[in-house]
């Protein structure tokens, strides 16, 4: 099918393209690591072990992608609805702190109800946090940029330095450890159940520093739900209209209200799934700190995933390769602003070879008609 | 060399290729001194790409270009300009907030010392400005003024660097029937003082009014060169279009049924909240084209927008069927067998971005067989748009190329496909052909008028007064937001309508509907 071959070679083209960029920033990289007096190829070398190296290292860059996948979902889907989220921050934060609170504050529910209660009840508020600024562009205009900026502030003020203190149970600035019935499956945890320790690979799993948890395939999950919602419901189809030419669309009778707010309450609810999985598998508390900046970089794996759900996933893996690896980096001895130096170069060039990539459509479209 | 001695210009074998594309294949121009020569072709002929390499903006994979008998590398456009050769472009090249003078100078400003010569570039735009006719006042900022006047601006801005050749990329695209007049006066004293001309179009009556000689591109290639005064516009449109094309409508005399549509005392604001439509009350009867005949922007935009569920209306009644459907929005509207060709098929009439399989059913998106549930049915809407794009003859690479990779005119094919497939019973067409070249203004005007045939009720807007006659069986002519008259399109013409539309009162027939 001719069709499918066209879409198949754009994709490898932009696969490849990509990859590119990134051997890029890491040559231009070297000159900095020139001024650490460590050898590029030892730091490289670092990069890559810590970040592939075992399977140890695999396990947990697929856990540190996991928050980033969701965050840069969470800013991708409403990116394609023509509107730019900048609140997954503070919907990670509001979807952590209840499914934290859920978490402990609930003694004697089984695991069955516990656990997708607490999931639910985070991704829910996540919901409402990025469904409020969505509400509000739908009926009074208000540009989502400010409002959720905004909600980030009132989300770290609510939760952090307010909803921590009510709960603290001992010195540090934590909710208190949630039950066991609430927490994540941890796949180092996987010889304590007889049915998964039975599968192939399975004591792989079974080391103490792997961080992995059940939340990155639920974050695949929610990728691959996006990506049915965006190209293959009307819904998804109203969103794309409208974000692409909302005049196109009005004409075309789409009430574009609709398409905002669910975008924005789904982005929500992404968002504070990054939340969920933060604090119900790998920390078992809500933290100060725990958010890390994932709905920041959230946009940034947004952007190079080409708003494209598949696609940030691809992006939100090679940030958690970055950050795994440069663990390593830092171990071998480079400091670690150069490390985030490395990581800012890879999302520069990724960043202006999409800049690049339109510049060449444009230039296309002039020449090939009037 | 050139290959003859009077020859301004000289472009030989002129190949451009972009990847799939040969844009330009062995291209001949040859520009007369002093000469109005017209450049016609239908979109995608290749006009404009031959242009960028006059302009020095593409280089040539082949050919050779001569000015003034020498041979030229053009490496940019101040290449071109040092030349003397001048673009005027189709959109303009302006800062809205700067006046008239700044811009002119803008880039090559003359200067006293480190400051700029304020005095100087008043006086040398002043002069132009008298010299050819233009009538500018220098001291205007560009929002402020109209379209025409902005044009003369970019007018301005070449000669101002010395301009001996003008070329004008479809110049009349943007201008009222007056302006259009005016250009041409324009033109005239441009040539009379020596200056040579290439004008870019695709519109015939004008080639034929105001060129000396015309180049005809087609698909890439010269086709031939010939004298304005040896040939007819249908000769024209034949060479543009490799086949005779009915430049005349034909139709037969309307049969018209019962009313379908009407509006009454309909007011309507525009968007800075100033009445656009004012009082207006009209009808449309099954199998009749009603034509709305006006000069853009006398509320034509907002009678349509209001219409169609796109703009909120102030006072007044809209019925189709006898049912009132004042406040539907578009949804409904749609909902009730109207279909709409939009005035501005870029901004309302497709997702650019979407291909055109995703285009074809805007509107109709939620509707089976195009989805369920929900759900979106992309097979059924794949052999749909297959069916669509072979009965329209939409080009340009298939269902799953986007709608801003099509020409103009396949473009507005691709709308009418969607728009006429739905057995519309009362059908808004606005501007229609606006930008749209010669074959397929043919095709889209069969097919409003088969429409009509088939029963349906036509609501017909066009800046082309020459349009608005041929198809309507019925004209409103609409001023200042008021009808100031309807009359029988068989007998009224071109002069009569021009008068209305500019606000004179008719001098024979119809009754004024105030």
């Amino acid at each position: 099918m001719n069709k499918y071959s066209n879409k198949i070679r754009s994709i490898l083209i932009d696969l490849g393209l990509s990859l590119l960029s990134i051997i890029v920033a890491l040559i231009v990289g070297t000159l900095f690591i020139y001024l650490t007096d460590k050898s590029p190829i030892d730091a490289y070398s670092a990069l890559y072990i810590g970040a592939f190296g075992s399977f140890r290292a695999i396990a947990n860059t697929l856990w540190r992608s996991t928050p980033l996948i969701l965050t840069g979902l969470a800013v991708a889907l409403p990116f394609r609805a023509g509107l730019f989220n900048i609140g997954a921050e503070g919907q990670l934060l509001m979807g952590g702190f209840t499914a934290g609170v859920v978490g402990f504050y609930f003694t004697s529910l089984p695991t069955f109800i516990h656990l997708p209660f607490a999931i639910i009840a985070g991704m829910f508020v996540g919901g409402l946090w990025g469904g409020l600024p969505g509400l509000l562009k739908a009926k009074m205009d208000v540009h989502e940029v400010i409002a959720t900026i905004m909600l980030n502030h009132i989300a770290i003020a609510l939760t952090i330095n307010y909803g921590i203190n009510i709960f603290r149970d001992t010195g540090r600035p934590a909710t208190p450890k949630i039950m066991e019935s609430a927490s994540m499956f941890n796949f180092k945890n996987i010889m304590d159940y007889p049915l998964l320790s039975n599968l192939p690979f399975a004591e792989l799993f079974a080391q103490p520093a792997i961080r992995l948890h059940i939340n990155f395939f639920l974050a695949l999950i929610a990728a691959v739900i996006l990506w049915y919602l965006l190209f293959k419901t009307t819904l998804g189809y109203e969103m794309r209209a409208v974000g692409f030419n909302p005049d196109g669309a009005e004409y075309g009778g789409i009430n574009a209200s609709k398409g905002i707010i669910t975008a924005m309450f789904i982005s929500g609810a992404v968002a504070g799934l990054a939340g969920v999985g933060e604090v119900l598998g790998t920390h078992l508390s809500f933290i100060n700190g725990m958010d890390a900046g994932y709905g920041f970089t959230g946009i940034a794996v947004a952007l190079i995933g080409q708003t494209h759900p598949i696609g940030v996933i691809l992006g939100g893996l090679l940030f958690g390769a970055l950050a795994q690896g440069g663990l390593e980096m830092q171990f071998s001895g480079i400091p670690s602003e150069i490390v985030m130096l490395i990581q800012a170069l890879v999302i520069f060039f990724v960043a202006a070879l999409q800049v690049f990539k339109v510049y060449l459509a444009k230039r296309k479209a002039k020449g090939g008609v009037e | 060399m050139p290959r003859e001695d009077n020859y301004i210009l000289d472009m030989q074998n002129i190949t451009k290729i972009f990847p799939g594309v040969k844009a330009n294949d062995n291209v001949n121009l040859s520009i007369e001194e002093g000469e109005i020569h017209a450049l016609v072709g239908e979109n995608g002929a290749g006009k404009t790409t031959l242009m960028n390499v006059l302009y020095g903006l593409y280089d040539p994979d082949g050919g050779q270009v001569f000015y003034e008998g020498e041979k030229v590398n053009l490496n940019g456009p101040q290449d071109a300009i040092d030349l003397g050769i001048g673009m005027v472009h189709q959109h303009f090249m302006l800062v809205d907030p700067l006046t008239v003078t700044e811009n002119i100078i803008l880039g090559s400003e003359p200067r006293s010392g480190l400051m700029l010569d304020q005095k100087t570039a008043k006086r040398e735009v002043e002069e132009i400005s008298d010299k050819y006719g233009l009538f500018v006042d220098p001291g205007a900022k560009i929002q402020d003024i109209s379209v025409g006047m902005q044009q003369r601006v970019e007018i301005i801005k070449t000669l101002y660097r010395g301009a001996e050749l003008l070329i004008f990329d479809e110049p009349t695209a943007v201008l009222t029937p007056q302006e259009i007049d005016e250009l041409f006066e324009i033109f005239r004293s441009l040539k009379e003082q020596g200056k040579t001309i290439i004008f870019i179009t695709h519109k015939l009556k004008e080639v034929k009014e105001i060129s000396d000689r015309i180049t005809v591109l087609r698909s890439g290639k010269s086709i031939d060169t010939v004298k304005t005064e040896d040939v007819s516009e249908e000769d024209v449109a034949e060479l543009m279009v490799g086949r005779q094309v009915l430049l005349e409508v034909e139709k037969t005399e309307a049969k018209p049924g019962s009313e379908i549509f009407s509006v009454e005392n309909l007011k309507v604001k525009d968007n800075r909240g100033i009445p656009a439509v004012k009082d207006i009350s009209l009808s449309v009867r099954k199998g009749e084209i009603l034509g709305i005949a006006g000069v853009e922007g006398n509320g034509q935009s907002e009678l349509i927008e209001a219409i169609t569920g796109l703009r909120d209306i102030e006072s007044g009644k809209i019925k189709l069927r006898d049912k009132n459907v004042s406040n539907y929005n578009a949804r409904q509207i749609k909902r009730e067998k109207v279909a709409h060709i939009p005035e501005d098929r870029q901004r309302r009439g497709l997702i650019m971005d979407f291909d055109l399989k995703e285009n074809i059913i805007l509107g109709y998106h939620d509707l089976e067989p195009f989805s369920k549930n929900g759900i979106m049915k992309y097979d059924n809407i794949a052999q749909y748009t297959q069916d669509l794009i072979e009965k329209y003859d939409v080009r340009g690479g298939g269902m799953e190329a986007q709608a801003k990779n099509l020409s103009g005119g396949n473009q507005q094919k691709l709308i009418v496909a969607r728009e006429f497939s739905h057995d519309p019973e009362f059908l808004i067409a606005s501007q229609p052909t606006r930008g749209v070249d010669v074959g397929s203004i043919e095709f889209i005007h069969k097919q409003i008028i088969d429409r009509r045939d088939e029963g349906a009720g036509v609501l017909l807007v066009s800046a082309e007064l020459s349009e608005v006659l041929s198809l309507s069986d019925r004209i409103a002519v609409i001023f200042e937001g008021k009808i100031v008259d309807i009359l029988n399109a068989s007998e009224t013409d071109e002069r009569e309508l021009g008068k209305l539309m500019t606000g004179s009162k008719a001098e024979t027939g119809g009754e004024i509907i105030e």
